[in-house]
């Protein structure tokens, strides 16, 4: 069976420099415009960190997987402060709606970035998962990309799942 | 510039707010906003009020913001009252439709209230 990319007649999606360095660009993007905030670039977390918060965007079209964003309870409530531009204590559903929000927002900006190396993208609506007892397995058989960053010296991390 | 009334259509709840918090910030004078978690409850608001100006995501949960320009055309009261997509869709064919459908522009997030001004001053102006 062929793949997409060959019944495309591309010779690969993928671009020359990787799918990282698009995905840290519109990572900072969003966090420079909507929150005025400069993250510091960062190695994943080593050994991995278990996330409060996972938000999850999918992909379907010619880039078929997932992008997760990950952080912990404290960055949450920080990143929703600064998006309401009001100080927030509890853990309701506007953190979780902010963090859906923020991985909806860096999908669609990555989404930008990557018009012309794909022909076609959509985007599902975003997914929360909050609590830290749980584990993400990515059933994909592609490729897999982590970048992370220091927000307010707090790791926060982005996975992009790419389908084959 | 006058007080205006204006409709914010997305379902984030957060990200009506970051539209509205723009929109002030932008100078944008208002007297009153409405909300609506989607296209469906954006309607219904619309044949409710007399509104100067409507903010709309598209990608949406029950009706989407296609859906919901295309069928503002049909509802009198929402003749001549600008609409603005804000979304996340970047790509040029839903925006192509949007403005078919006559969406006046569009704003992609991220965005700046510069952005919003750039884009809803013209219109309130005009």
């Amino acid at each position: 069976m062929k793949t997409l990319t060959q019944r495309k007649g591309h010779k690969s999606l993928r671009p020359e420099a990787g799918w990282a360095p698009l995905l840290q660009n519109s990572i900072v993007d969003v966090f420079d415009i909507m929150l005025a905030s400069r993250l510091q670039p960062a190695d994943p977390p080593d050994p991995p960190l278990a996330a409060d918060f996972t938000s999850m965007v999918g992909l379907a079209g010619d880039l078929c997987g997932v992008i997760s964003f990950h952080c912990r309870a404290s960055s949450a409530v920080s990143i929703t402060s600064k998006m309401l531009g009001m100080e927030v204590q509890t853990f309701d559903e506007t953190v979780r709606d902010a963090i859906g929000e923020i991985c909806n927002v860096v999908a669609g900006n990555f989404k930008a970035k990557v018009t012309g190396i794909v022909n076609e993208c959509m985007l599902s609506v975003p997914s929360v998962i909050c609590g830290s007892d749980y584990k993400l397995y990515s059933i994909v058989d592609g490729e897999r990309v982590e970048v992370a960053f220091l927000f307010e010296g707090e790791p926060i991390w982005v996975t992009l799942d790419l389908n084959n | 510039m006058k007080k205006i009334k204006v409709l914010i259509v997305d379902d984030s709840s957060v990200m009506r707010k970051m539209v509205e918090r723009s929109l002030r910030q932008a100078g944008v004078n208002i007297s009153e906003v409405f909300e609506a978690n989607n296209g469906m409850e954006a309607l219904s608001l619309v044949r409710q009020n007399a509104l100067d100006l409507v903010l709309s995501d598209i990608n949406m949960p029950v009706m989407d913001g296609l859906e919901f320009i295309r069928q503002l055309q049909a509802v009198d009261s929402a003749r001549g009252v600008p609409v603005v997509m804000i979304t996340t869709e970047g790509s040029a064919s839903p925006m192509g439709e949007a403005l078919l459908f006559g969406a006046r522009g569009y704003i992609t997030k991220p965005f700046t209230p510069d952005q919003i001004k750039e884009q809803v001053f013209p219109l309130l102006e005009g």
